[in-house]
């Protein structure tokens, strides 16, 4: 009954990284006792449709993805502070609740002022 | 039945054992998902989906044609085949990001399970009162936002996926997943709010754990015994389309969209490492319908209005043993497990019923749709809880 519950977290994080290196590993026995690797050029080279690519894909990217992040990343925040309150709910006087309330209005008119401004429309 | 000769041995020994007892549910769970799939989507298709495969050696047993007709040697197959085929690493990828993606897919998609409890049973404490005890791994207060925490760190392995191929298809693929999953746990975080506020209403516990959602949903009464879906519709529904858009599955499988992005960000995947990004999707999948029974139906309760507890009592009356912590235990899971595994056929369902959105569209959704319906709910039931306690508070 008082196991640590977090001991729980650790032995399945440490299961999820040993699972997939051990399952590579034999695959990689596998292919170094019984089956040979066969590199080629045409089997290296990066998928296209038919055509040899062209360039790298590491390059620069639309920048309204970053918009998303960054809106995503007020509201996020916001919503961590709404978890507590959810939490606190069984001791809280009213004036909590209208304290409340006014996050989140704000938090709406955040979204509001996203979307007057154009930033939700995909581009 | 006494637990306490278990609870006497070492701590290591029962992390193991109960760490291993879930994985050897969880994987065969998500090796019959994949099955499962493949059948659904032939028999809602009109075809038989796999059923040639069979070793040569077994053929000779008679009834082995149900087990071949089902596919079952043929997830046999696939599996030994994701094992021992070559796995060529294409040559302009980033080597390193390339193995960690498919590595750290895993993280998420098998930590989370430890914080979902899959049943419970009575013990009686040493003054004779009986004491409901969860069945789960890691019982903290924090249940659900733990769940939150470490499932959106599934966002990483894909977009790593996605940049270290430098490939097209890919890239496009990873980005398009992170948007869409940041998108989208926005209004699955809001949407469960409520829930919490209901069960920490005056007289509640001030918590967010799973198992005192579940409590709360096993009350006498009429409001006491009501599954949040009926009291909350607004929330369930939209937590259920944020929870297929945060476990890509069609209609929201942007990240793969195989018509317009070949693979998404697993096109230069192969092998075990495909295979690795497969088998998390189904666990998120496995783990998410487990959330939202737990939240929404009432967990491991067999009916509305009916609990786990008063069922056993029910049943204790005909058949004694019934009452045991093993037996109520094992009925409580497969309650729990009935009710994942419709939400599993769900999603199986849905993904072969409803066309792809286009990607506008999916953000669309999520931000001007979604979101504003999921803050509505949530200025709505807390003035409603607040007005319920002020005005009735007996009710």
């Amino acid at each position: 009954m008082s196991d640590h519950p977090y001991a729980f977290l650790a032995l399945f994080l440490g299961v999820a990284i040993a699972f997939p290196l051990i399952m590579l590993g034999v695959a990689q026995l596998w292919v170094h006792f019984f089956q040979a690797a066969k590199p080629g050029a045409l089997k290296n080279s990066t998928y296209e449709c038919g055509l040899a690519a062209t360039g790298d894909s590491w390059i620069q990217f639309k920048a309204h993805y970053y918009l998303y992040a960054i809106l995503f990343l007020v509201f996020d925040v916001e919503i961590l502070f709404l978890l507590p309150f959810a939490v606190a709910f069984t001791s809280l006087p009213a004036g909590a609740l209208f304290a409340m309330l006014a996050f989140i209005f704000l938090l709406a008119e955040g979204l509001v002022w996203a979307w007057a401004r154009g930033h939700l429309a995909w581009k | 039945m006494d637990f306490s000769l278990y609870f006497d041995l070492p701590l290591w020994f029962r992390l193991v054992l109960q760490g291993t007892i879930v994985i050897l549910v969880l994987f065969p769970l998500a090796a019959a998902c994949s099955m499962a799939e493949r059948k659904i989507s032939a028999w809602i298709q009109g075809r038989p989906g796999p059923n040639r495969t069979i070793p040569p050696f077994l053929a000779w047993i008679p009834g082995i044609n149900i087990i071949r007709n089902l596919g079952l040697f043929q997830l046999a197959a696939d599996g030994g085949k994701f094992t021992f085929k070559e796995d060529p690493v294409p040559g302009n990828v980033n080597k390193f990001y390339f193995i960690l993606a498919p590595i750290l897919s895993m993280i998420p998609a098998l930590s989370t399970i430890s914080f979902v409890p899959f049943g419970a049973y009575f013990t009686t404490l040493a003054d004779g009162t009986k004491h409901l005890v969860p069945i789960m791994l890691a019982r903290t207060d924090l249940g659900l936002l733990a769940v939150f925490a470490v499932s959106s760190l599934g966002v990483y392995s894909l977009i790593l996926a996605g940049w270290a191929s430098n490939s097209k298809y890919p890239f496009l693929g990873g980005v398009r997943a992170s948007a869409q999953l940041i998108s989208y746990e926005l209004s699955m975080t809001l949407s469960i709010l409520p829930v919490f506020l209901w069960v920490n209403a005056p007289g509640g516990e001030g918590t967010l754990s799973l198992f005192d959602v579940v409590q709360t949903q096993s009350q006498p009464g009429f409001l006491g015994g009501m599954w949040y879906i009926f009291l909350m519709p607004v929330s369930a529904f939209v937590f259920l389309v944020a929870l297929f858009a945060e476990t890509n599955r069609q209609p929201f499988d942007m990240p793969e969209s195989e018509s317009d992005l070949v693979g998404g960000f697993h096109t230069e995947y192969g092998a075990f490492k495909w295979s690795l990004f497969f088998v998390a999707e189904y666990a998120h999948m496995i783990v998410g319908s487990g959330i939202f029974c737990l939240l929404f139906l009432g967990g491991w309760n067999p009916l509305p209005w009916v609990s786990l507890g008063s069922f056993i009592n029910l049943a204790a009356g005909v058949l004694p043993c019934v009452a045991s912590p093993l037996f109520m235990g094992v009925i409580g899971i497969t309650f729990f497990l009935l009710k994942v595994g419709f939400f599993i056929f769900f999603f199986m369902w849905v993904r072969w019923t409803l066309p792809r959105f286009r990607y506008d569209q999916v953000m669309n959704l999520g931000w001007k749709k979604l979101l504003p319906i999921s803050i509505a709910n949530l200025i709505f039931y807390a003035v409603a809880i607040a007005v319920k306690d002020l005005c009735f508070p007996n009710l």
